[in-house]
């Protein structure tokens, strides 16, 4: 199943990038495709966590929130940075995330990375250490809408 | 109007040129390299457009994927002296 | 209609330049290594992103648009790895984040 949907997924991948449909091309993607599907298998990374079809859907409801976020953020940001004054005030948090899988835990850190303003320093199943560039952006990451959401899209519970 | 971005870009470059030379830490020059990828990348993908050879857009993706590639490899020499160093402890699956 | 498509990228491609010149002017001022990769974030993130939509629009439904689609999606996936990553090995190599007064740095 997962393995089918990786195959496909890689497939139209190759006919997106070349734009070509001679049958010589054709048959090097498929071939190509496969290759990739059976190293994969190999390497045992083919499953719930390394390709999550189960999160497509609700993922793709998360993301226009989360770019609607990185621009409110960016701004906030960038204000700063063309302010006279440069009114920083970083600071490190650290907190427990509510997520279960290696994949949600994923998702959460990089969303919070993606966001101006605050990075994620180290990311762990207990804790979470970020780096917030004023004591505002520090504090709102912890148990923020986006952990919620992201616990929601990864959908263990 | 793309030579206009593609002279926003050229300012952008500049400014993380001056971070890279300026340094003081490994770290900073290596974040101002990254930027420089991504600045590079999307210059390569306006020029595509300035010039009308679309072709420059794989070169663009390329570009990308060694930008990322390249950082972290840099990191893994710097952190542990090897490339093929095992990196971070695996955590058990929930 | 076309008219404006072609004011919309305009703007687009103009506010995407100039979040990646404040991104990289940001890396610039910022006083220290932690706080100058917000800034660096800006120009991966809105700046690129801009771009890439003005130039989408430019394009239209053709496959230079699903190209472009697939920058900004690589960004965003490949952009937050880098970013921790050297925060992290920044904080394991011992560099110690500037922080604000009144912030203990050994509590955390």
């Amino acid at each position: 199943m997962h393995l089918a949907s990786l195959g496909i997924v890689l497939y139209a991948f190759w006919l997106l990038l070349s734009g070509y449909f001679e049958p010589f091309l054709l048959a090097a993607g498929a071939g190509s495709a496969l290759a990739v599907v059976l190293l994969s298998r190999r390497m045992h990374i083919v499953d719930r966590e390394g390709h999550p079809i189960q999160m497509i859907a609700s993922v793709l409801l998360y993301w226009p929130w989360l770019i609607k976020e990185i621009f409110k953020c960016a701004w906030d940001v960038s204000r700063i940075i063309l302010s006279p004054s440069l009114p920083i005030s970083p600071v490190l948090v650290r907190f427990k995330p509510t997520q279960k899988s290696q994949v949600g835990l994923t998702t959460h850190a990089n969303s919070i990375t993606l966001t101006p303003g605050t990075i994620t320093v180290e990311a762990t199943q207990d804790e979470f250490l970020v780096h917030g560039l004023t004591r505002t952006a520090g504090a709102g990451v912890i148990d923020s809408e986006m952990d919620q959401r992201v616990s929601k899209v990864e959908g263990y519970r | 109007m793309f030579a206009a971005g593609a002279i926003a870009l050229l300012v952008a470059l500049a400014l993380a040129l001056v971070r890279a030379i300026l340094g003081p830490t490994v770290f900073d020059r290596l974040q101002a390299a990254n930027t420089i990828g991504t600045v590079a990348m999307l210059m390569l993908a306006v020029l595509g457009f300035l010039t009308g050879r679309p072709e420059f857009l794989d070169l663009a993706l390329v570009y990308g994927l060694l930008n990322v590639v390249g950082t972290i490899a840099v990191l893994k020499f710097f952190r542990h002296g090897d490339l093929g160093a095992p990196g971070e402890g695996v955590e058990p699956h929930p | 209609m076309s008219m404006a498509l072609d004011i919309l990228s305009w703007f687009c491609m103009l506010a995407g330049g100039v979040f990646c010149a404040i991104g990289a002017f940001g890396l610039v001022r910022m006083p220290d290594f932690y706080t100058r990769m917000h800034a660096a974030s800006i120009t991966d993130t809105v700046g690129a992103w801009l771009l890439l939509l003005g130039m989408i629009l430019q394009a239209g439904l053709t496959l230079i648009a699903v190209k472009l689609l697939m920058i900004a999606l690589l960004l965003l996936f490949t952009s937050p790895t880098a970013t921790h990553a050297l925060a992290k090995a920044a904080r394991a190599r011992g560099l110690q984040p500037l922080l604000a007064p009144g912030e203990d740095p050994s509590k955390p």
